[in-house]
């Protein structure tokens, strides 16, 4: 089980401008649901609270009103029913692949021959089994990325959370990653909710979409492309992904104030 | 599983390919640069009045002389013990309590302004009052040594942890790792390159606080050797222990950035091989 749901989700806070205090909504009563296994992107302009929104249910900030909920029960901060990738994968620098991996499970309590075996496997499984002893500034972006999203799903998480997490890789790299997390997601069947501004990242990946602005819910917006999706390139060129991308790109518009 | 055509050629083949070599050494242009100081000064300290100077043949053997008589010997076993004690509970004490204050807001409010404060307390003014404290022997030496050192470690480790990335506090927190786990396993290693800056900075700040104990105190070390032939006028001999003082602080100096680089070795990694 893995369903996670944001009910009425708000986040206010206080930013002094010049000597006035000024308060932000960074969201303003979100409510969404992701079913258990589905993946879900939040798409939207930078600055309309899709991160927050992530963070918020990873448990890393408080909502000011509204709760997060995992199968039902309230969350309360971080918990290991949920693992997070950062848009920069953020691994420490002083800890070789491996290392990183294992980071993760002992945390959680993992000891012994399971650490080490454990840590293996999902490096293996994101195709990093011949540079484990490579520390972070002897990878390259997307491998530290793929050491990053081995991290989130060592620890065998109920819902994987990920923050713009192909963001800042070369399209080369992020088509191979994005193909990468559709293989890894048909194998584990995790619950998958991820923060992108990429229209076409958002179509590939995601079962719906949901379209935010100004930290409201524009559009919750169904992808109705069949799983498993291995081949990308002839789902770039089907109608279902024009039109459902173009469906995306309205929605965005929609709230967008419009420039002359 | 798709295989990633993401070989980038720099990263794939670090193993591989040496780092670049200079045609001199570094170490070479070192050498030259002391050798040549040394030379100009046998030159032009020569036709100094050796009252108001000296030059380097003269004071080796100054060096010889009081290494014969084996006052140098003695002298630097009763430098080197109180600075080993000194210098060696500031960075036990400075680190931890720098940690503490970077890292809790209310150990930052009550105790920064004191660290802060310390650290540009004009020491030298109370040397006279650590005398009355401690006496004339090891024990002030070593007070004065410590409270050099401790507060330039502490601020360095302090405004290290202040810089630690909040991501990678995150990655931390993400993991529900506590606060103690935190502290050790992410923030100390992050601060480790500002810590060993610390300690390196006071090497300096404790050889300055240890010839200012002994310039009070007069009667043991090296700073005895300084003040005493300085006022028999013996210029050379003054400079033997000022000499030995700089080349183990050098010595000390580089031997912390082999420690660092044992230690740290990711920090090269990241400011790049230069």
């Amino acid at each position: 089980m893995g369903e996670v749901r944001l009910i009425d989700v708000s986040k206010r806070f206080a930013l002094r401008i010049e000597g006035a205090v000024q308060t932000v909504n960074a969201l303003d009563r979100l409510n969404f649901t992701v079913a258990d296994g589905e993946v879900v992107a939040l798409i939207g302009p930078s600055g309309c609270g899709k991160t927050t929104a992530l963070r918020i249910a990873m448990g890393l900030e408080k909502a000011t009103t509204g709760v997060v909920t995992v199968d039902g029960t309230a969350i309360r901060g971080c918990g290991y029913d949920r693992g997070i990738v950062f848009q920069h994968a953020e691994l420490l620098p002083w800890l070789n692949a491996l290392q990183n991996v294992e980071f993760g499970l002992e945390m959680k309590g993992v000891r012994g021959a399971e650490l080490h075996d454990t840590a293996m496997k999902y490096l293996t499984l994101v195709g990093l089994k011949d540079s484990i002893k490579r520390r972070p500034y002897q990878l390259s972006g997307g491998m530290q990325q793929r050491v990053g999203i081995a991290r989130a799903l060592a620890i065998d998480p109920k819902v994987l959370l990920m923050d713009e997490p192909f963001g800042a890789l070369d399209a080369q790299t992020r088509e191979g990653l994005q193909s990468e997390l559709l293989d890894i997601h048909a194998r584990t069947k995790k619950t998958v909710l991820f923060v992108t501004h990429d229209l076409d990242e958002a179509v590939l990946l995601a079962d719906r979409v949901v379209v935010m602005q100004h930290g409201r819910l524009q559009e919750i917006i169904d992808v109705p492309l069949p799983r498993p999706r291995d081949d990308l390139a002839a789902i770039r060129g089907s109608e279902a992904f024009a039109q459902t991308r173009y469906h995306i790109w309205r929605a965005l518009h929609a709230g967008a104030p419009t420039v002359h | 599983m798709v295989d990633l055509a993401e070989h980038n050629p720099a990263v794939n083949n670090a193993g591989d390919v040496a780092p670049p070599r200079r045609s001199v050494p570094r170490w070479v242009i070192t050498t030259g640069s002391i050798t040549i100081l040394l030379i100009l000064w046998e030159i032009f300290g020569r036709d100094i009045n050796p009252i108001f100077g000296s030059y380097p043949s003269a004071i080796f053997e100054a060096f010889l002389a009081l290494l014969r008589s084996g006052k140098l010997g003695v002298a630097l076993l009763q430098s080197i013990q109180p600075f080993l004690l000194g210098y060696g509970a500031a960075i036990v004490i400075g680190v931890p309590l720098g940690l503490i204050i970077g890292r809790f807001w209310v150990a930052e409010a009550a105790l920064g302004i004191l660290v802060t404060g310390g650290y540009a307390m004009p020491l030298v003014a109370l040397v006279p009052l650590l005398v009355l404290w401690f006496g004339l022997g090891f024990a002030v030496k070593a007070a004065v040594i410590f409270l050099m050192s401790v507060f330039p470690i502490c601020i360095n480790t302090w405004l290290g942890v202040k810089s630690v990335p909040k991501t990678l506090i995150d990655v931390g927190k993400s993991l529900v790792a506590p606060n103690s786990v935190i502290l050790r396993r992410i923030v100390l290693p992050a601060t480790l390159p500002y810590i060993m800056a610390g300690i390196k900075l006071a090497v300096g700040r404790a050889v300055v606080g240890m010839v200012i104990a002994e310039f009070f105190t007069s009667i043991s070390g090296l700073g005895a050797i300084i003040i005493n032939s300085a006022n028999n006028f013996d210029t050379a001999t003054m400079f033997v222990p000022i000499i030995i003082l700089m080349v183990l602080a050098v010595g000390l100096n580089a031997l912390l950035g082999w420690f660092e680089r044992i230690v740290a070795p990711w920090q090269e990694e990241i400011a790049g091989r230069n």
